[in-house]
């Protein structure tokens, strides 16, 4: 059984959002990595790239396959997770522990059109 | 509806992650693909590959009749002996990419890729008329098992009961097991050394069944496909297709334009006299990414080709591929930019053997 978290915003393309706040962190959720299998690479973008909701960018990639990852929100990267260049299976040991990119969000009601932690669940099942 | 090989529900029992190839429904991994992986480089695996299809080439043209439509010179071999090479279009395009079990005079097992079957039988048929032989798809049949790995020698007597050690790289041997006679190559596709063992779906089961409880890791084609691409082995639908010669993938040494005629053979002697524009060679990344197949290989500003194969090799940890490029980018060292993600990524072509092959020959 895949862990939720409450009070995480999902897609539902299996990215989390966990806002700080005018900061969102985001990732890929437990459900996600444990679909992918192993991970061994994360294409992710540079700081200072805008994203945007509902668009690429970048990817989570296991040994067979390259798995988009689509922005839940609007925004700057203002980072990005380095740990994961070394150890990308870090998202399959805790998927929501380690994000991938943090966003200065540009646009809080996006937020609206996310999932909370049970309708995600249901989504799942 | 795909089709199901005869272990179809040991896989399923097991846990696999069961996906769509060559028309059957088949295991791309039990545990993970770099577990399976590493077991095969290691220790030992244990594959199901009863998909592939089998046919029996029989009667007084036999002999004749396999010339006429595979590169590799079986002429006059001796009983045991197995060949790899290609049946081929006239214009040099592969029709599949085979081996060739000479099983006694005049009798041959041709053994090609499961999701070619139909298509390799009809051509086959249409090609064998006017010769006195007979070509029988036994692909129905045959289930058959790939015992690989360093260790899989070590297991054939104690476990399966099969005496194969005096086997070389590229021989068989029939052995009768229970009133029933199987084959057991000393063959494989993942660059260790390693046997295939042909059965009736009956001993195929027991035989799986025998190796699963003497602890050995089953393996998905997750792993047989990174395997065979670590050390240079081509894959039909990427590497070699209708559309790619052995010439252009590098493996002219399996064409053997010594022999009288074969179909192709005027199209790889013009292609190895005139020159091709496309060759499969290796990438190696400086950049980081992961190339996979299809993705554009770029020089100078505009698209050479794209990758056949890509990963990040699971022995190595460095991302390679196999690409389709103009050969005027094709020397070794040569820059080139594989195209990930929209993003061009810095590579030199290299050697498409990205690690060692340990064959007992």
């Amino acid at each position: 059984m895949a862990k939720v978290i409450e009070g995480l915003y999902y897609a539902e393309s299996h990215e989390y959002v966990k806002v700080e706040g005018d900061f969102g962190y985001v990732g890929i959720t437990d459900y996600a990595q444990g679909q992918l299998g192993n991970v061994v690479y994360v294409d992710m973008p540079e700081e200072g790239d805008e994203v945007s909701a509902g668009e690429e960018f970048g990817a989570v990639e296991s040994v067979k396959a390259a798995s988009d990852l689509i922005s839940p929100v609007s925004g700057e990267v203002v980072e990005v997770n380095a740990a994961l260049e070394d150890e990308p299976e870090l998202i399959n040991k805790d998927a929501f522990e380690n994000w991938i990119i943090k966003v200065r969000l540009s646009d809080m009601a996006e937020l609206d059109n996310l999932m909370d932690a049970a309708a995600y669940q249901a989504s799942c099942e | 509806m795909d089709k199901q090989t005869c272990l179809h529900d040991k896989h399923v029992a097991l846990g696999a992650n069961m996906v769509p190839f060559g028309g059957f429904d088949m295991p791309l991994y039990y545990q993970d693909i770099t577990t399976e992986h590493n077991a095969v480089r290691h220790e030992v695996g244990l594959f199901d590959v009863s998909h592939m299809g089998e046919v029996r080439v029989t009667g007084p043209d036999a002999e004749r009749f396999v010339q006429h439509i595979f590169t590799n010179d079986v002429a006059g071999a001796e009983y045991g002996k197995i060949f790899y090479g290609m049946m081929l279009r006239p214009d040099g395009g592969t029709v599949d990419d085979l081996l060739v079990y000479k099983m006694g005079e005049n009798d041959f097992l041709l053994v090609i890729n499961a999701a070619n079957i139909d298509k390799d039988y009809a051509w086959m048929l249409e090609n064998i008329k006017g010769y006195d032989a007979v070509a029988d798809n036994q692909s129905e049949h045959y289930g058959q098992l790939a015992i690989q790995g360093p260790k899989a020698e070590a297991l054939m007597l104690p476990v399966l009961g099969l005496d194969c050690a005096e086997l070389v790289f590229y021989t068989f041997k029939e052995i009768t097991v229970d009133g029933e006679t199987i084959i057991a190559s000393r063959t494989g596709y993942t660059g260790e050394d390693g046997f295939e063992v042909y059965g009736s779906h009956q001993f195929i089961r027991s035989a799986w069944d025998k190796l699963i409880a003497a602890g050995v890791q089953p393996c998905g084609l997750g792993c047989r496909d990174t395997l065979r691409f670590e050390v240079g082995l081509p894959l039909y639908g990427d590497e070699l297709t209708d559309e790619i010669s052995p010439v252009m993938a590098a493996l002219s040494m399996f064409v053997k334009l010594d022999k009288p005629e074969f179909i192709g053979k005027e199209a790889c002697a013009q292609q190895k006299a005139e020159g091709i524009a496309k060759k499969v060679v290796g990438i190696e990344l400086q950049d980081k990414g992961i190339p996979r197949h299809g993705y554009p290989v770029c020089a100078e500003g505009h698209e050479i080709g794209y990758v056949t194969t890509g990963y990040k090799s699971p022995s190595t940890g460095k991302s390679v591929c196999m690409a389709l490029i103009d050969v005027a980018y094709s020397k070794l060292d040569t820059p080139v930019d594989v195209m990930i993600h929209g993003k061009a990524r810095r590579g030199l072509v290299c050697k498409k053997r990205f690690y060692q092959k340990s064959y007992k020959k």
